[in-house]
């Protein structure tokens, strides 16, 4: 659809955001909760929030604080978490990239999951015409929102949950949450045993090398069997995938 | 760890993930994925979370103790389950979590 004005554009970008809310606002209360839980301020907990805006990252980095893993490493996982990002950014880019700083900068540090998924395929139809950057600034502005807010609630209510409840349990329930649905073919499969098997074996590995590792092998496990499947697929063209790692 | 310590690690991630999400849009033109690295980037999300879940499961205490009666255990394949057949993410949470509280009571 063509919109009249960048209102316009802005508020359905709102609304298409707002029923992707209920998936995010327990991941947000979680990770509140967890940090308040950690002994946390709530200070610092809304800070790491508003630097982070990165759901993921952030809880695996909770998670590794909790750990004492060296903070080398912590920064290195959470960056490797939001590599995706660049592959968003790959794709918005030909539709942003013209406008004036003050809305690329916001734009692209409130890049998320949620709105790239709602509006990559429609800024790449044209069908958003020439307010299409209102309307993503819809989404993202509702989702950072969301989140931000959803992680303040956590940590008021973080403060009022007993231990018993064992809600450390949360994290790696969410990461699975997440994990699941995107396991969608043979590689994608071979990629997470892989990564987590490897992990259990190499635990003890020091500087939490063993989660780097595991999270290269089961990359590497992935594109492996992308490469063996595309082989067995076509007979001919193979001429690319001679290079495929090993 | 110190708070000064934490601190960087948020300032770090921030710029990192900033330096990222802005990438393209900044460099546009000028920046190109290798087709190499566009293919593995889609094998992070379930190498990455994969290798996240399955120790932080299996050792409850963290740095690699292994305990016989580990609720988590049964508790995370019964989310595992919830989460495949449904989706949801919050449905994944509560039976989770709503399984590991049971299989405690059982337990002890």
């Amino acid at each position: 659809m063509s919109y009249r004005s960048g209102m316009e554009a802005f508020w359905h970008g709102v609304r298409a955001l707002v029923p992707m809310t209920p998936g995010v606002v327990p991941f947000g209360l979680i990770t509140g909760v967890m940090a308040i839980g950690m002994g946390m301020s709530p200070g610092m907990t809304i800070g790491m929030t508003l630097l982070f805006y990165a759901g993921s990252a952030q809880m695996a980095a909770l998670q590794l604080i909790q750990d004492d893993v060296l903070p080398v490493a912590i920064v290195f996982t959470a960056l490797i978490i939001n590599l995706r990002m660049m592959m968003y950014s790959a794709s918005i880019a030909p539709y942003l990239h013209q406008l004036p700083r003050r809305w690329t900068w916001p734009l692209s540090y409130m890049l998320s999951d949620q709105s790239f998924a709602l509006c990559s395929t429609k800024l790449a139809s044209g069908e958003l015409g020439q307010y299409a950057h209102h309307y993503y600034a819809g989404t993202a502005v509702t989702m950072w929102l969301a989140w931000q807010l959803s992680v303040v609630a956590g940590v008021y209510l973080g403060a009022s949950i007993p231990d018993t409840w064992s809600l450390g349990f949360a994290i790696p329930l969410s990461f699975l949450a997440l994990l699941v649905p995107g396991i969608r073919n043979a590689a994608t499969l071979g990629a997470a045993l892989v990564g987590g098997v490897v992990a259990v074996l190499a635990v003890k590995m020091p500087y939490n090398l063993g989660l780097i590792t595991a999270s290269i092998g089961g990359i590497v496990a992935g594109l492996v069997i992308e490469s063996r499947q595309e082989r067995s697929s076509t007979l001919v063209s193979v001429s690319d995938e001679e290079r495929a790692p090993k | 760890m110190s708070d000064l310590t934490l601190w960087g690690i948020f300032l770090a991630v921030a710029l990192g993930t900033f330096a990222m999400r802005l990438s393209f849009v900044e460099l546009y033109g000028r920046l190109r994925i290798p087709p190499l690295l566009s293919r593995a980037l889609m094998y992070v999300p379930a190498s990455v979370l994969a290798a996240l879940v399955l120790p932080a499961v299996i050792y409850p205490g963290g740095h690699g103790g292994f305990v016989l009666d580990n609720s988590q255990i049964p508790a995370a394949i019964a989310a595992g389950w919830v989460a495949w057949r449904t989706r949801n993410t919050a449905l994944t949470l509560a039976a989770g979590m709503g399984m590991l509280w049971v299989f405690k009571l059982v337990v002890s």
